[in-house]
């Protein structure tokens, strides 16, 4: 069972003294560039592979998950956004479900209490929401400010993003509350899976390789950012040669930033083909983004066919008889 | 049978802190035992259907007789379901195993047993999916010790009866699907992985008879037509001797305004048949007061769909025979019984698999001039929508205090709840019947609701130790209402319902009766020239009326 988390966590820690290394050797080349546009390339290649092969298979029903009262007599009062029968609802519907996590929200956490009660009893669980909805939104936060590196000059936006970002004010470099939302949600979503019950026993190695990734590459940002100082300048060089499609590996920019790099790279090439394609697939889950209406209107199933079945005429022909004497009526006398 | 565990043996092994080690060593071990599963299908029943592998096998033993390329056939299944579903496709690829689902199962509540968490429900088909379909999963396997570290598994006869035992322990309640922050739904993950099985001839009995019965004889029973009527004449004959009138109904009656068709467990066993007989009162106050003509037939005599459980194909197969019938008799439209996943069927799939129904009208109630919109395209529309409808419209005259000595709370049936939205209109209809109403706790109510621990197929007597643990949670909700309030009466809107959760009474909380919610209509509702009603449809006595016994 260690295995799970252990090799995962080993192989972060490997990839990282790779980079780490590799760039001290002379293969910032291959760190600083090769390696990022080849994660580029394989992110957006299988990210899109991924979406249009979901997309290719049919929805031959419409089954959404019903989560409200349904539209019927004009005079019961309709859930429109769990249960949703126009466009404008589903949209709603997916909007609170992709930006809020409504489902999530709902969650509860039973316990069952033996020889006191004997009572199963359920209790608003929020944590899994706040750590969810804490490490999503701080992740964006941070993806959006490094477009300073990519960018010049850097827009209003982001420098507006920043400033809000470090609105505490604290030490100097500023301390951006991002960087301490993230690892702290991915502690706790890494801390759940270590010790409950329950989900070390569902866990895989593809849950905790990512949360290992994302805790290295910002305890590695971090690091440059308040600790280590890296040669920001430099950096930038390097980083808006990436996105002119003109590299420059500039001197001095430390190791500690190539392996940085080169977790981020890891996590892009990963992304496709593994559960992190859940940002993809949510739009398209069926039991959430059709609306409730089958039965106003008629869903069509591209693949329906004929199928074989016992007709009315099959069953008079086998009961006729029974039939007439028990007074039915029949279409055929004889 | 139930009396085989106590209650409280069962309660004793009840633990959600899940085992130590890896899931996917235990296959080896997968332990299939009395009391959790159910008997494999007769050939017969297979035969009938001209489904494939027909031939005796019994589950327990070693050898399930599988055709020689039964890994081909199945590898070849999932292929055709990825292309066919995008569900499947995307349920198989985005789960994060966040556990927001672990605990939601009422299975997993009731047994503890960490593979009824619907999340390793669905790994168990997932690491097969994991192995052979994705291109990780094909790398890994050449990488010793990848096929673990990924999850994945090969399609083993031992990774088929885990399956196939945890597959047959899902009761397509979509109660999980509801907490998924992406909707994945184990109940189409369990409705994939049963086709599945049927292509290598891996049903149950308890599905397979009543499909083929379905099939051949109209409904799940295999009631014959002249059968039929004759139990529908017992409840006239009956309702005659309570209200004195005569609710003799019509059969196939071409012309029609309204083919009426319900589960035919309402027609055979108690207490649906008290639903039943409240059906019948209702049609026949309908047929006096406005001239509303209501058919039932004999060759469309089953509302519910066991070939749901089965496949897709042979739910499209039963179900032809509703539209097929409407259109033989010249109806308007269909009014269907309650039941729960038969509404399941007739709102998200019949008009798709078996329509257009062109051939019927939007259906209107010519009573009260109310036109059913949201049934427009299916022209089928629930009883409880009719009769919300009627009631709202004053158009019934209903005496509440017969219903005096219920005490009644509601128990969402999971189909109507979760895959329709059907929640006011039945509290609408039982407000109107019945005056001591009370709610079950929130979280168990609702599209929160707890399903029976009996549904999609599993309502058999040999695997009576799962569907009791599975009627836990709702045992819990409902004993809490019957302490606190006195609730004497569980009111339901599903025939399964009446006949699971009657067991699920008579095991935990054996103080509460079942009734179906048009047994209360039917004992509320005056007939025209009726005559001094003492007894209820049960024959008991009515509020007011003890004395006299």
């Amino acid at each position: 069972m260690t295995q799970k988390y252990l090799i995962p966590l080993t192989a972060v820690f490997l990839l990282f003294l790779v980079a780490y290394t590799g760039a001290g050797a002379g293969l910032g080349w291959f760190f600083g560039f090769v390696f990022p546009y080849v994660a580029i390339i394989a992110f957006l290649v299988g990210f899109v592979i991924k979406v249009m092969g979901w997309a290719a298979s049919a929805v031959p029903f419409r089954i959404p998950t019903t989560c409200g009262q349904q539209k019927s007599l004009d005079w019961i009062q309709q859930n429109r956004i769990d249960n949703p029968d126009t466009t404008l609802g589903v949209f709603v519907r997916m909007l609170l479900e992709i930006f809020t996590f409504r489902s999530l929200f709902r969650n509860t956490k039973a316990a069952f209490n033996r020889n006191a009660s004997n009572r199963i009893t359920y209790s608003w669980e929020i944590f899994l929401w706040v750590a969810a909805l804490a490490f999503h939104y701080a992740f964006l936060v941070v993806l959006l400010r490094h477009f300073r590196f990519f960018t010049s000059p850097v827009p209003g936006v982001v420098q507006f993003l920043e400033s809000l970002d470090g609105i505490v004010q604290l030490g100097l470099p500023g301390l951006f509350l991002s960087g301490v939302v993230l690892p702290a949600a991915v502690l706790f979503l890494l801390a759940r899976r270590l010790f409950d019950a329950k989900l070390r026993y569902i866990s895989q190695a593809s849950d905790y390789f990512p949360l290992f990734l994302i805790l290295g590459i910002a305890a590695t940002g971090i690091s440059m950012r308040y600790f280590t100082k890296v040669d920001v300048t430099g950096i930038k060089e390097m980083t808006m040669g990436l996105v002119t499609f003109s590299p420059v590996i500039p001197d001095g920019i430390g190791g500690l930033f190539y392996g940085h790099l080169f977790l981020v790279s890891i996590l892009l090439a990963y992304f496709p083909a593994s559960k992190l394609m859940h940002l993809g697939g949510v739009f398209l889950s069926p039991t959430r983004n059709m609306a409730n209406d089958t039965r106003a209107k008629r869903h069509v199933n591209p693949w329906n066919y004929d199928v074989p079945i016992h007709t009315y005429q099959d069953y008079e022909d086998h009961f006729r008889d029974k039939m007439i004497e028990a007074g039915l009526p029949v279409d055929k006398k004889e | 049978m139930a009396d085989e565990l106590t209650p409280d043996e069962l309660l004793d092994k009840i633990d959600y802190g899940a085992d130590s080690g890896n899931w996917m060593d235990t296959t080896k071990s997968v332990q299939i035992r009395p009391g959790m599963y159910c008997y494999a299908a007769k050939a017969e029943s297979v035969e009938t259907l001209g489904l494939p592998n027909a031939r005796p096998w019994n589950p327990v033993e070693e050898d399930w007789k599988l055709p020689d390329d039964w890994q081909q056939i199945l590898h070849n299944g999932i292929k055709e379901r990825l292309e066919r579903f995008r569900t499947f496709k995307i349920f198989m690829d985005v789960c994060v195993r966040c556990g927001a689902c672990a605990d939601k199962c009422h299975f997993f509540l009731g047994t503890g047993d960490p593979k009824n968490m619907p999340v390793l429900r669905a790994e168990l088909l997932r690491s097969v999916y994991r192995n052979d379909f994705t291109t990780a999963g094909k790398i890994l396997q050449n990488i010793p010790g990848g096929q673990r570290l990924g999850g994945n598994r090969p399609l083993t006869l031992d990774v088929l009866k885990e399956m196939w035992y945890y597959f047959f322990q899902c009761t397509e309640c979509r109660r999980c699907s509801v907490f998924c922050p992406y909707g994945i739904d184990t109940a189409e993950i369990t409705i994939m992985a049963r086709e599945l099985f049927n292509l290598i001839g891996l049903n149950i009995d308890w599905i397979a008879t009543p499909v083929s019965n379905c099939y051949q004889t109209g409904n799940h029973l295999g009631i014959q037509p002249h059968a039929f009527k004759d139990m529908l004449e017992f409840f006239v004959e009956d309702i005659e001797e309570i209200t004195g009138v005569d609710c003799t109904p019509h059969y196939q009656k071409k012309g029609a305004d309204i083919l009426f068709i319900t589960p035919s467990g309402d027609v055979f066993a108690d207490p649906g048949t008290y639903t039943c007989q409240g059906y019948l009162i209702l049609f026949k106050y309908l047929k006096d007061k406005y001239g509303l003509d209501v058919t039932w037939s004999t060759y469309a005599s089953e509302g519910g769909n066991f070939g749901f459980f089965t496949s897709h194909e042979t739910m499209k197969r039963l179900n032809a025979k509703m539209y097929a019938e409407a259109k033989r008799l010249g109806v308007k439209w269909i009014l269907g019984g309650e039941c729960g996943h038969m509404w399941r069927v007739i709102h998200q799939y019949m008009d798709t698999m078996n329509g257009p129904a062109d051939f019927l009208e939007v259906p209107v109630n010519p009573i009260t001039g109310t036109k059913f919109a949201n049934a427009a395209s299916t022209k089928m529309v629930h009883i409880t929508e009719f009769t919300a409808d009627l009631i709202k419209h004053g158009k019934l005259e209903l005496d509440k205090g017969r219903n005096a000595n219920r005490i009644l709370t509601f128990h969402d049936s999971c189909n109507p709840a979760r895959g329709m939205g059907l929640l006011d209109e039945p509290r609408y209809v039982i407000n109107h019947v019945c005056d001591n109403f009370y709610e079950m706790p929130p979280n168990t109510i609702r599209e929160n609701t707890f399903c029976c621990g009996s549904g999609a197929g599993l309502n058999a007597g040999e695997n009576m130790e799962l569907r009791m643990a599975g009627a836990l949670p709702r045992a819990t909700a409902l004993k809490h209402v019957h302490e606190k309030y006195g609730v004497n009466t569980l009111g339901t809107i599903c025939a399964i319902d009446r006949a699971a959760l009657s067991t699920l009474c008579e095991y935990w909380v054996p103080e509460v009766e079942v009734a179906g919610i048009h047994e209360l209509v039917g004992n509320a509702l005056i007939l025209p020239g009726e005559k001094d009603r003492t007894e209820d449809l049960r024959m008991e006595p009515l509020p007011g009326c003890e004395e006299e016994e």
